[in-house]
């Protein structure tokens, strides 16, 4: 148990996808002008996560991984090269399944995070959390600690630079620097904060 | 057959006029974690523009047979397909690098300027234009992550592509390096100063106040 708890928090602050390995970033910028949208796609990511990460854990494991194939007769298959294109079809699916069951059974849902759905396929903040679940060998039930833990961690992220965003438009910055110059600087501000946790171990 | 100064332009104007990241904010993503040092960095910017520029070449080729409702699928499995080939490669002739890199080589799929570029330019040019839009939005990508790169290594740990150029303090030199420039915010600033300055020197791309 303690290991998952430690898993959860160091997946929301010590290794934020979004501050410490900039996983994310162009949706991060561009649906940050405001607190309410950037909750709403927040949530958005953690639900994608926290169901594609433990998903993808499974397809790897009985499919990909070398020697995976044992159960079908061929142990000495090795398929682990075909990870990327796996892992984005299965994101891509299950995006698409999501996006329908909600419109069926949860229009109200569906009407606050319908927009955000497509934008996610293509999210790297997904795919990166997956391909960090392969290399740091994560088994199932890791696996959905972190997918959910990396989730809150970045709409956590993003509503806190959305917040920032929203006042720093009475600020008066430099010509230059206005809009995205000032984002990315608030940006890396937010991430040194972030950076204080890093000596957190529990 | 295009003039050749359309060909300029399409090969130069991603790299400064109409930069991918500073302008468009798009691929910002992945990448900018692999600019601690300048070898790892300039590694990703080769996959990158090699990737763009081929995913956009072999889109452009089958443009015309694509169906419009299954676009997105064709393009992301051809630049998946791409990625899985620049990974094999670096694993192959340069594992050690492949390993400091890690998940980020695979990240250049979800790259929005790959998908991005072939969205918006492969699917209505011809493969030759596209293949110059490819290599000079991967140029435009490269010199963002470069200097950022640069700054990064220069000062963080004194050193260029791992050859010391600044001798630290703790090995008898003389220079202290900048613990900060090591950590990941950093990069944030360093972009941010990087648009500045380009914007100060083109006016036209400041943003209108809101």
């Amino acid at each position: 148990m303690e290991q998952y708890i430690n898993l959860f928090i160091r997946a929301i602050f010590i290794e934020n996808l979004a501050l410490s390995f900039f996983l994310g970033m162009c949706t991060f910028l561009a649906v940050s002008k405001k607190v309410k949208t950037a909750f709403g796609l927040g949530v958005a990511v953690i639900v994608v996560l926290g169901i594609s990460v433990p998903v993808n854990n499974l397809v790897y494991h009985n499919i990909l991984a070398p020697g995976a194939l044992d159960w079908a007769g061929f142990p000495d298959a090795d398929l682990s090269f075909l990870r990327f294109l796996t892992f984005i079809g299965v994101i891509a699916a299950l995006v698409q399944i999501l996006e329908m069951a909600l419109d069926k059974y949860v229009p109200a849902l569906y009407n606050a995070l319908g927009i955000f759905l497509p934008l996610i396929t293509v999210n790297c903040a997904i795919f990166g959390g997956v391909s960090f679940m392969v290399e740091r060998d994560y088994n199932f039930g890791e696996s959905v600690v972190y997918g959910i833990g990396s989730g809150v961690g970045w709409c956590l992220a993003i509503v806190a630079l959305a917040a920032v965003r929203e006042k720093l438009k009475y600020a008066d910055v430099p010509d230059g620097l206005r809009g995205l110059g000032a984002t990315f600087m608030s940006v890396g501000l937010i991430g040194l904060g972030f950076m204080s946790f890093s000596g957190v171990s529990l | 057959m295009a003039s050749a100064k359309e060909m300029k332009s399409v090969l130069f104007g991603p790299i400064f006029a109409n930069n991918p990241i500073a302008l468009q904010i798009l691929g910002v993503c992945s990448a900018l974690a692999v600019t601690s040092k300048m070898t790892n960095t300039l590694v990703m910017c080769i996959a990158l523009t090699a990737v763009v520029a081929a995913s956009n070449f072999f889109i452009s080729i089958i443009r015309n047979h694509i169906p419009s409702s299954v676009r997105i699928i064709v393009q992301m499995t051809i630049i998946a397909s791409l990625v899985i080939v620049v990974d094999q490669v670096l694993r192959a002739y340069a594992y050690e690098i492949s390993r400091e890199l890690s998940v980020f080589v695979g990240l250049i799929i979800t790259n929005c300027i790959v998908m991005g570029r072939a969205e918006a330019y492969a699917m209505k040019s011809t493969p030759f234009m596209s293949l110059l839009d490819g290599i000079g939005n991967g140029l435009g990508y490269s010199i963002v992550l470069l200097v950022v790169g640069f700054i990064r290594e220069l000062f963080g740990s004194g050193s260029l592509f791992d050859v010391q150029i600044m001798p630290l303090v703790s090995e008898g030199g003389w220079y202290e390096p900048v613990g900060l420039l090591l950590m990941p915010p950093s990069a944030f600033f360093i972009i941010g100063g990087f648009i500045w300055v380009l914007r100060t020197f083109r006016p036209e791309q400041v943003e209108p106040k809101e």
